[in-house]
């Protein structure tokens, strides 16, 4: 039997297929004016990766922040629950998830079952998510892709006062025209997205083994300061792009096995 | 050339009609903020001049050029100025000053000088700060919050949301009063995320006035939360560069329910002013003391 689960995200829409367990495909696809026509294309980029055609499809349900506008989904499943299946899924031993996306940057406890046992989100502020590293990379005129292993060649400890992304790209020039190196300034922005990671999961409290998912993992320079942040090595799962929408699939796999 | 929507004017005054030569007291008070600078002149008491700039990268030279800009075409030199006080973010970076003096402390003093004695309650909306401030008839401060962390609510968020729209930061606040029905507020007080939700809104086909609307509503609700945490009493005033938006302060006042009192001065040199004003309570006072 095949299921699909649909990550409508604020930034990238994720589709994956899963049969029996395993992921059969997954397509990734920027959301563009119409995200209901990003999805239908995300989702026929995974149906031909697969090889297969919608009918073979059984069920499918839906996760993100625009999951009610899916196509396709007979039901949905919030990010926080399908991050938790999704993790313990493929990593039994993970008591924490931590998920850092374009727009929301969540701290996710949960059992041995993937039962989500506590949560904290940050949706309110940029600073916490990955906004605030685009925005960085583009006022030091850096690709997003090289931001990351830029902040990894400094090894100073230049702090940062501002809190706020607005406020970040102002000090961001300040340090430009001071001649701070790019390579220390990087590292600060790092270091300033994960401070406020960190503070979300000491809301939650961390346990081991600590997972993390969510695009922003993709991230070398963020997960180094996370893992200084955290003073321990957390785990990136493998394509942490796809896992809410892994969770959404199982789910769907839930749902069909007790129809 | 590109249009930089966000840039507002930069300019000085002086009055004409006063003669500063022989006056008893000169003072000045130079505001550094991290958005902008104001430098303002006060003789005997009297407002003479003043400049509003963008602060630059440097601190002290943002002091120094505001500062000869407000003693422009007057004839005045810095040696005339009795006593200098510098105030804001940059105060400790204003090098020809005798004192730094707090930006709480000189927003209320120059605001009760603007507003008069009646003035209790006064919002400043600077450039990156926003500052809920309540004080006694002398302009002392008796309580105030202050928002800093965040840019909703502050002139930089404005700036943000005139350069997405392309359209020019001083005509905002009146584009944003023209329309036939009042939009919801943006939903997100982040000013990226509105950022996002206003690009969504022109795509659906809203438009300029509308998002715009929306923008400032949500700015003045966010404001007017930090308000109530301080506790408004009458007389209200605004000072700081959104004071000069008046799509933000009438859905303040719609919120509130009270009616800000009409500025008579440039709303952005409160600082300046009032570090002016305390320079002057400051050499009345040494010179008491001979």
């Amino acid at each position: 039997m095949i299921t699909a689960g649909i990550d409508m995200g604020a930034k990238n829409i994720k589709v994956v297929l899963l049969q029996d367990g395993k992921v059969l495909a997954k397509s990734l696809v920027r959301g563009g004016f119409d995200t209901r026509e990003s999805a239908e294309q995300c989702f026929r980029e995974a149906l031909n990766q697969a090889g297969i055609k919608e009918e073979d499809v059984s069920v499918v349900v839906s996760s993100g922040a625009g999951r009610k506008d899916a196509p396709y989904q007979k039901g949905t499943i919030t990010e926080v629950s399908a991050a938790s299946k999704a993790v313990l899924h493929l990593h039994p031993s993970a008591r924490t998830v931590i998920d850092v996306g374009a727009e929301e940057g969540r701290a996710i406890r949960c059992d041995e079952n993937g039962k989500v046992i506590d949560f904290a989100i940050n949706e309110k502020c940029a600073a916490g998510a990955g906004a605030f590293t685009e925005s960085m990379a583009r006022a030091l005129e850096v690709e997003l892709e090289e931001f990351g292993a830029l902040s990894l060649q400094s090894s100073a400890d230049i702090p940062m006062n501002a809190q706020c992304a607005v406020f970040a790209e102002s000090e961001v020039v300040s340090l430009v025209h001071a001649g701070t190196s790019k390579q220390d300034i990087a590292r600060a922005v790092h270091d300033a997205i994960a401070s406020r990671i960190v503070s979300l999961v000491r809301k939650v409290g961390f346990t081991p083994d600590v997972v993390l998912i969510g695009g922003v993992s993709n991230n070398v320079g963020f997960v180094d300061a996370l893992n200084r942040g955290l003073e321990t090595r957390v785990t990136v799962a493998e394509d942490p792009d796809y896992m809410v929408a892994l969770g959404a699939a199982l789910e769907a796999q839930a749902l069909a096995g007790n129809a | 050339m590109a249009v930089e929507y966000w840039r507002w004017k930069e300019y000085n005054w002086h009055d004409e009609n006063l003669d500063w030569r022989g006056a008893s007291t000169i003072t000045a008070g130079v505001d550094v903020g991290s958005v902008s600078s104001q430098a303002a002149i006060m003789v005997d008491g009297r407002l003479y001049s003043f400049s509003n700039m963008r602060t630059g990268s440097s601190s002290p030279d943002s002091a120094s050029k505001a500062m000869d800009w407000a003693l422009e075409n007057t004839g005045m030199k810095l040696e005339d100025v009795h006593y200098v006080v510098g105030t804001g973010y940059g105060r400790v970076n204003v090098p020809f000053s005798n004192r730094a003096i707090t930006e709480i402390a000189c927003h209320a003093r120059g605001g009760n000088f603007m507003y008069g004695p009646t003035v209790r309650t006064i919002l400043d909306m600077g450039g990156q700060d926003c500052k809920a401030i309540q004080c006694d008839e002398k302009g002392k401060v008796v309580s105030f919050l202050m928002n800093d962390k965040c840019a909703a609510g502050t002139g930089r968020g404005m700036e943000v949301f005139a350069d997405l729209l392309s359209v020019s930061i001083e005509e905002v606040g009146e584009m944003s009063l023209d329309v036939p029905q009042e939009p919801p507020p943006v939903s997100s007080t982040c000013v990226v995320f509105a950022k996002s939700e206003a690009s969504g809104l022109l795509r659906e086909g809203w438009p300029k006035n509308k998002v715009l609307a929306a923008y400032c509503s949500a700015m003045a609700h966010r404001v007017v939360t930090l308000l109530e945490r301080v506790g408004v009493v009458e007389d209200f005033a605004v000072t700081g560069g959104i004071a000069k938006n008046i799509g933000v302060v009438k859905r303040l006042e719609d919120e509130l329910k009270i009616k800000a009192l009409k500025p008579k001065y440039d709303t952005q040199i409160a600082g300046a002013l009032g570090a002016a004003l305390f320079a002057r309570a400051l050499v009345e006072k040494e010179r008491r003391k001979r």
